[in-house]
């Protein structure tokens, strides 16, 4: 603690345990040491003192703690089981998190084309802009990867844990755990995942297998793109003369910004 | 333009000329001034009394300053629910983002929450599992950090060549405050941790249900459980009443509107860390965790949004960034980097904080080809787009760090532009 920490906190100690040392000129509480010269001498000083060491001591006195260690505030309330059984809806990919219940192929289409394919088209082609949930096979090593369910997500529970805490849109958490299962089960057979008469629970999940489960690898960076370190970045003649070789005005998509004048000098 | 190693600084006789040429500047400008306020006549509101105290009980900026917001691109997306506007990065200065104007990225839209039903708990391998209010938290010890918080897909639309003329849309997914919140470490020991405990799950209350996994290592390092910005209340667009913030590792993982804490073993591959927010590579593989943010930055004036108003002494003004540490050097180019001169960093370094740097020149109508290039204490330097590309592809969406090309045109006009 600073000299300035520590003199605070006997401050604060000895006002906690007088009941507020007071000036009497101003009515203004002041500074241990000034509180103590005057009033207090010889004997009557140290017992102050005595008392002073005896409350630090004392962990229930108000003390200033200035670098907690890990420490019990007595803050916040026990969550019971009730309560986290209504918030705890994430699923991994070993099905830990999996709710109780079953879905076919068949019941999730009806509810797909009733509460999915206004978006994300009858066959997950991607109805307008809304996101493609299938095809897409092959493509992701090409120059227009389409990334859906079947050609990216590595894991059912990818797509489960999603469609459970977010679709659909607008309307999230509102399928019933059956239902989930069943849209869940058609989402795979769409991709040609599952077939026709899979039934999707807790039992069958480790027989769903995603195509690019494979398709990941962990953050390499600091490896594969060590040529990016470099302590001494040329200043100097550092390439030949530069030509523009792309404009985005060319393009043109950018919002109209009427507040901007595009010739700058006057 | 200086051509070469001497540092982009005006001679005496060059500033000079350059005032001149700010004076034929000024009285072209003076045109759309009123000339009953411009001395010797003297103005209204020198006469007048104004607006009285607390008649504006929450300030608002002039509205002479009403074109300083954020903007969106309406074709990006199908919904505004789940899309993202941009911060006017080419109309602020200094590092800190005013709280109205960071960028909002949301997935289904803005969730807005009484604070005395908030609830953040915290369950799985734990001891304890424990739930806490608004109150709970602010009652806490907190501290006070100030971090910049940049969305993955910043730059995201220029990894095949430029296409959108402005820094808000090139690089507005960024914005950098100070937080008031609870260190995230303190909080998981209340609910004392079990020996496998490795990742957690977080989790946002808003109707996304935002959820990513974070490992235990950096939820101990320096998370915050935050409840301020710029020391009021986070606002809504940020997750009021509480957001979790991770500093210098991508913005989808801060999550908003946090409501739940899951202590795992094990990562969940949720669909963000998988089918967003993982990075293709051209081989058709893509790399996942891609956290931290690589060091970056962009010249903010000049801009296609901000063109150059006058001829003369010219200061270059820009933004950069490291999620791996401090920004140690900014380095600013007129000629496309052919010639680099470093800049000058003006106010706080601060860890995984934005910095501020200028440099000074004289413009005189010559075409520039603007471009800065950050470094960072670990020693990465920020590399050019064709660099990133050849290791990259073009791909990836996500973690577009290159070095952004303004050109300046004879009239002063700044366009997004590639070179080669
Ligand atoms: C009103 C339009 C709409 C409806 C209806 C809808 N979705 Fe979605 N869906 C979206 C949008 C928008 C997203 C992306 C949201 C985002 O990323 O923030 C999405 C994303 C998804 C994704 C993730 C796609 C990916 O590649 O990451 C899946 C899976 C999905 N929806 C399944 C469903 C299912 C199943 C239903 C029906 C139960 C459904 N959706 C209903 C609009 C809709």
């Amino acid at each position: 603690m600073s000299r300035w920490g520590e003199r605070f906190r006997q401050s604060w100690i000895l006002r906690a345990a007088s009941g507020s040392v007071r000036s009497r000129e101003s009515g203004n509480p002041v500074p241990c040491e000034a509180a103590l010269g005057p009033r207090f001498r010889g004997d009557e000083r140290k017992l102050w003192l005595a008392a002073i060491v005896l409350l630090l001591m004392n962990l229930s006195a108000p003390t200033l703690a200035q670098s907690p260690k890990p420490q019990n505030y007595n803050i916040g309330s026990p969550a019971t089981q009730e309560q986290i059984a209504g918030w705890d809806i994430d699923v991994r990919p070993d099905g830990q998190g999996l709710p109780p219940g079953k879905g076919s192929v068949r019941d999730g289409e009806q509810i797909y084309l009733e509460r999915c394919a206004a978006c994300h088209g009858e066959f997950g082609e991607s109805a307008g802009r809304w996101p493609q949930l299938a095809q897409g096979k092959g493509t992701l090593a090409s120059h227009e990867p389409v990334k859906t369910v079947g050609s990216y997500f590595p894991y059912a529970a990818s797509v489960f844990d999603y469609i459970r805490r977010a679709m659909p849109f607008g309307d999230a958490q509102s399928l019933t755990n059956d239902e989930l299962y069943a849209v869940t089960a058609f989402v795979l057979n769409l991709n040609d995942i599952v077939d026709d008469k899979f039934v999707l629970s807790k039992e069958t999940w480790s027989k769903v297998k995603m195509p690019n489960e494979g398709g990941f690898y962990d953050d390499d960076r600091e490896a594969a793109e060590k040529a990016f370190w470099n302590s001494n970045p040329c200043m100097k003649d550092c390439r030949p003369p530069v030509k523009i070789t792309g404009h985005a005005s060319v393009i043109d998509v950018t919002p109209d910004d009427k507040s901007i004048r595009k010739g700058g000098v006057e | 333009m200086n051509s070469s190693d001497e540092p982009p600084r005006p001679s005496r006789r060059r500033v000079l000329a350059g005032a001149a040429g700010m004076a034929t500047a000024g009285l072209a400008g003076a045109a759309r001034a009123n000339d009953a306020n411009l001395p010797p006549n003297v103005a209204p509101w020198s006469k007048a009394m104004g607006d009285g105290v607390a008649v504006r009980p929450y300030g608002h900026p002039s509205p002479f300053e009403k074109d300083v917001i954020r903007r969106d691109v309406q074709w990006l997306t199908a919904s505004r629910e789940s899309s993202v506007s941009f911060t006017p990065l080419h109309q602020l200065d200094g590092i800190i983002t005013p709280n109205g104007l960071c960028f909002e990225r949301h997935h289904a839209g803005i969730a807005e929450i009484d604070p005395h039903d908030y609830r953040l708990m915290i369950h799985g391998l734990v001891d304890k599992p424990l739930i806490f209010t608004l109150e709970d938290l602010k009652r806490l010890p907190r501290v006070n950090r100030i971090y910049f918080l940049e969305c993955a897909a910043n730059s995201g639309m220029e990894w095949r060549g430029a296409q959108l003329n402005g820094c808000q849309y090139t690089h507005g997914m960024i914005h950098c405050v100070m937080y008031t919140g609870v260190p995230l470490k303190l909080l998981l020991e209340q609910a004392g941790l079990k020996t496998n405990a490795k990742w957690l799950h977080v989790e946002g209350g808003d109707a996304a249900g935002m959820n990513r996994s974070l490992p235990l290592a950096k939820a101990l390092d320096d998370c915050l459980i935050a409840y301020r910005q710029n020391g009021e209340m986070l606002r809504p667009e940020q997750g009021y009443p509480v957001r979790l913030v991770v500093p210098g590792w991508e913005g989808n993982i801060w999550i908003k509107w946090l409501r739940r804490i899951k202590v795992g073993d094990e990562p969940w591959y949720t669909r963000e860390e998988t089918s967003k927010y993982t990075d293709l590579l051209e081989n058709g593989k893509a790399r996942k965790f891609t956290f931290e943010m690589d060091a970056k930055s962009v010249i903010t004036s000049p801009s296609p949004q901000a063109p150059v108003k006058s001829k003369g002494f010219l200061v270059i003004s820009g933004l950069a960034w490291s999620g791996r540490g401090k920004v140690s050097r900014v380095d600013v180019s007129l000629d496309g980097g052919r010639n680099w001169h470093a800049a000058k960093i003006d106010g706080p370094v601060l860890d995984k904080a934005c910095v501020r740097f200028y440099a000074e020149t004289e413009w005189n109508g010559q075409e520039l080809l603007l471009q800065s290039r950050a470094m960072d204490d670990s020693g990465y330097v920020q590399p050019s787009k064709d660099d990133l590309r050849k290791v990259r592809g073009v791909n990836s969406i996500y973690h577009n760090n290159g070095i952004q090309t303004w050109a300046v045109k004879a009239s002063g006009e700044v366009e997004n532009v590639e070179v080669g």
